[in-house]
């Protein structure tokens, strides 16, 4: 191997070397989960928001730019468990012997659960990508939006406004998901600070003020993720038909109140 | 003070070992750890039995030889001090006391509460020095070092090397003493020829020994007796990291 790819390696298979890969992958997926926050929280906006948001990530860059998030996304998640996982191993290798009583003296419970918590999260992701994405549930595939398809003859283009409440209307749904978003954000408090010790931007001036953006982070994607969920189930947000639905007149929904004008 | 301690006794290195319990009697509150611990063993060998076997020094809390997990805490929950500063006052009549050696792979069990942790010296060996000689002490001033910098290495220079950071980190990791070694010399004119060289090396040398890593946790930083900041593991990340990127590049 020449010598470039011989120090690459070198400084991937060292602890501190996996860990920035950790940190830097970690730096992506707070990102991506920011902006991903952001464009649920459309869903308030109402059906043509939402639907409108869904259908330019889908089609922006020729319909390239989501594939090339999602394989961007799939590469920073590989290495982030890669990473971690290997950590793991060699850390729990590094005791054989256990303390009889052990004992902790300010490491947080977050910090303690971290592999757990990634795991569930983990979990939680294939789910979520089936049962939104993918589609395996047929109530929530096949789910047109009648109100473009009225307005734009010959398109059509899928009701996510709709796929989320009804998604979301199912209590073991919204259940895995309440405990998913309330581990990631436990993971992030950590992770989020942690991330500048390992790049080396932490300092006793510092460290408070790391914490606490990390503990920010955490807390705001926790209420906006789970903001939805939540009026879903206590009834603030329901499959109704917006304004321009109001023309298609969807026959599926006869119970649903007359929308609101502006 | 009537006391109960459990202590971890283990014949030698291939031994199992197990937690063994014995009855402390009208030990001395103004006793220091180390001495209750002298008086359970004189009481063991007159009765016949083998001492408790425990790593000691200097007794003045900067040679760095003891080494004990009190209650499951290196050097005990008491704050800044080493296991030979703590005194039997800081305990109450009738407690039980968990008396466990450092656990770590890298710091193999020699016999009871002793660990060999010559892994440390060979972290040392692999960059932890300056391999020019640097003269005698300078005339104030004659080599300008900020005040920052020298109060930085200094507190660095502070670690004894006892392990209490590798036995309190839950993966046993060694980056608190490897990144105070590391950061008192390149903190310094006479050690910042050597730090790229210094910091691949003795990284590379920790990971060998079976340290595990940081996790962050800062459990190290917490039972340092020397109160060794954390500071020093984010720089050695940097320098490790830079040092890393400069090999694989120039």
């Amino acid at each position: 191997m020449n010598p470039l790819g011989k120090a690459i390696l070198q400084f991937c298979r060292s602890t501190i070397g996996r860990k920035l890969i950790v940190a830097l992958t970690g730096v992506l997926l707070v990102l991506f989960l920011l902006g991903h926050v952001a464009g649920n929280l459309l869903v308030f906006q109402g059906r043509e928001a939402m639907n409108d948001y869904a259908q330019f990530l889908h089609t922006m860059l020729h319909g390239q730019g989501v594939w090339i998030a999602r394989i961007g996304l799939l590469i920073a998640v590989g290495l982030h468990i890669w990473a971690t996982v290997s950590l793991v191993k060699d850390n729990r290798a590094a005791r054989t012997e256990r303390y009889a009583l052990p004992a902790t003296v300010q490491a947080s419970k977050s910090s303690r659960i971290m592999i757990w918590s990634g795991l569930t999260i983990l979990a939680f992701v294939v789910f979520h990508i089936l049962h939104f994405t993918v589609r395996i549930d047929p109530a929530l595939a096949n789910l047109p939006d009648a109100a473009y398809a009225a307005a734009h003859p010959g398109e059509s283009r899928h009701d996510v406004y709709a796929m989320v409440i009804k998604g979301f209307q199912n209590p073991l749904v919204s259940l895995f998901y309440i405990v998913a978003i309330t581990l990631l954000c436990s993971h992030l408090s950590h992770g989020i600070a942690s991330l500048f010790q390992t790049l080396g931007w932490r300092s006793r001036k510092s460290a408070a003020l790391e914490k606490q953006l990390g503990w920010a982070i955490a807390i705001a994607l926790w209420i906006g993720f789970l903001s939805i969920p939540a009026a879903v189930l206590t009834g603030a947000l329901k499959d109704k038909p917006s304004v321009s639905g109001q023309k298609a007149a969807i026959p599926s929904d006869p119970a649903a109140p007359a929308p609101r004008q502006g | 003070m009537n006391l109960t301690l459990k202590v971890w006794r283990q014949k030698n290195a291939t031994d199992h070992g197990r937690i063994e319990t014995y009855e402390a009697r009208s030990i001395p509150a103004e006793a220091s750890f180390l001495e209750m611990l002298d008086i359970v063993n004189e009481r063991l060998i007159e009765g016949g039995g083998e001492p408790i076997h425990f790593d000691h020094d200097c007794r003045e809390g900067i040679c760095g030889m003891c080494s004990l997990t009190i209650n499951g805490v290196p050097h005990s929950k008491e704050r800044g001090i080493t296991t030979c500063q703590v005194h039997m006052r800081k305990f109450r009549d009738g407690d039980t006391i968990w008396i466990e050696p450092f656990r770590a792979r890298a710091f193999p069990v020699v016999r009871d509460l002793v660990v060999d942790r010559t892994a440390f010296d060979r972290i040392v060996a692999a960059g932890g020095f300056i391999s020019v000689r640097t003269g005698s002490a300078q005339d104030a001033n004659a080599l300008p070092v900020p005040k920052d910098d020298a109060d930085a290495s200094f507190a660095a220079a502070a670690c004894i090397g006892c392990g209490a950071c590798v036995a309190a980190c839950k993966n046993a990791s060694a980056m608190l003493f490897v990144g105070a070694k590391a950061a008192h010399l390149n903190l310094l004119p006479q050690g910042k020829p050597e730090q790229d060289k210094r910091v691949l090396a003795m990284v590379r040398q920790m990971d060998a020994e079976g340290f595990g890593g940081c996790t962050n946790q800062y459990e190290c930083e917490a039972v340092c007796p020397k109160e060794i900041s954390a500071d020093v593991i984010a720089k050695l990340n940097r320098d490790y990291t830079a040092a890393a990127v400069k090999e694989a590049v120039c």
